[in-house]
């Protein structure tokens, strides 16, 4: 099965981390849920929550942390 | 008959040209953003141009509609799609009852505005349906729309298909030009800092919302020294408390500008250094972060022939949707 994409669902920055204290919501290898977050995205003094739409593992993150990133930017490769 | 909020969105609010009066008060104007685009939408559905529609900001939110419906989405390039189908923005398309119309991801621009056939119906909160967050004034509530929302909608007499030109949409460019005029606390800057404002290029920064738009990676600004005059206090930056205009440019600490606009508080403590035209303040609603931007110094009679310039543009979009 082909690779899926998460994709930022609005244009912001990129942050890995809940906490700049804490570790990453996830690193390449573990598995990803429904449902599950991977990372926040800030903008307008607020920060959401990226949530996957699929299941499999986390093959590579395409953007770095505190990127500035598009909406509908692929921020990261799962196998499904 | 109502709309049901099934998601929200980021924060979408209901919005219409504002509550201008009360200002000196300490109530901001409120309203679009993009009032161009939101009269542009509204015009494609039939309604008057200042009913109340609503403003999604880089993301849209989900509705299903309980009636038919004839609906239209302006400004930001959101595609909509309904149930699933995508359709044009700047165009008026029809919605069945049960349909539901979500969004795709953001192209351009930042802020859509969907407005449908007869206004949406909320109550008016003094002379304007215009949501003001901060004061729980307007809207839904005071507040942002959320799922499970009943929008009520006015009679409607619309008419798919209608579009407005392309030649006349507007939106920003990859890189965002703003013509200030240099005034108010100008005096404040040193020489270098009124040229080096001028000349850097400025990015927008994230924490850019309704109440003002924030910009980031231009050169400090200095100060000319003084002594600071009663109530001002030490750092240069500030002023004794003063009105601030819509549209006026503060720069708390000589590091970040910020764009007064239309949800801004009126008065402080911050020196300005001018004026971003009323020309446009429209553009500003389309800008996302991190969108390079060059200020350009103009004088009085360019704004006004610019401002000029956008009501010939807004009575072209009337001319080609009457015809």
């Amino acid at each position: 099965m082909a690779n899926q994409e998460i994709r930022s669902p609005l244009p912001g920055t990129f942050y890995r981390r809940p906490a700049p204290d804490q570790p990453p919501y996830k690193e390449v290898g573990d598995s990803l849920a429904k449902g599950d977050t991977i990372g926040l995205v800030e903008v307008m003094k607020s920060f959401h929550e990226v949530k996957s739409e699929v299941e499999g593992k986390v093959v590579k993150f395409l953007v770095e942390n505190e990127d500035p990133v598009q909406a509908g930017q692929p921020l990261a490769e799962v196998e499904g | 008959m109502p709309i049901k909020v099934n998601a929200p969105g980021l924060v979408t609010t209901i919005q219409d040209l504002g509550r201008p009066g009360y200002y000196h008060l300490g109530i901001p104007i409120s309203g679009a953003m993009d009032r161009f685009a939101l009269r542009c939408a509204n015009m494609l559905v039939g309604n008057d141009e200042g009913a109340a529609a609503l403003e999604a900001v880089f993301m849209g939110p989900e509705l299903e509609f309980t009636e038919d419906a004839v609906v239209a989405v302006t400004g930001a390039e959101l595609t909509p799609k309904v149930d699933g189908e995508a359709q044009e923005t700047w165009t008026s398309f029809p919605v069945k009852a049960g349909q539901v119309l979500s969004f795709d991801y953001l192209k351009s621009g930042a802020r859509a505005y969907i407005a449908v056939a007869g206004g949406i119906d909320t109550p008016m909160a003094l002379g304007s349906r215009s949501t003001y967050v901060i004061g729980a004034l307007g809207g839904v509530d005071g507040r942002p729309i959320q799922p499970g929302d009943m929008l009520p909608v006015g009679q409607g007499n619309g008419q798919s298909g209608l579009s407005v030109p392309a030649n006349l949409r507007r939106g920003p460019g990859s890189t965002a030009e703003l013509r200030v005029i240099p005034g108010l606390y100008w005096h404040r800057l040193v020489e270098e800092s009124q040229r080096s404002f001028f000349d850097d290029t400025w990015k927008v920064a994230p924490e850019c919302d309704r109440m003002g738009y924030r910009f980031r990676d231009g050169t400090a600004l200095k100060f000319v020294e003084r002594t600071p005059p009663f109530g001002a206090g030490s750092d240069p930056s500030n002023i004794t408390d003063a009105c601030y205009p819509y549209g006026s440019i503060q720069v708390p600490g000589g590091t970040e500008p910020i764009i007064l606009h239309r949800d801004a508080v009126s008065g402080g403590g911050y020196f300005m250094l001018g004026t971003v035209i009323s020309a446009d303040m429209d553009l500003i609603g389309q800008m996302q972060p991190h969108t390079p931007t060059r200020f350009v110094s103009v004088d009085m009679d360019a704004a006004l022939t610019a401002r000029h310039d956008r009501a010939s543009q807004l009575d072209a979009v009337r001319s080609a949707l009457a015809a």
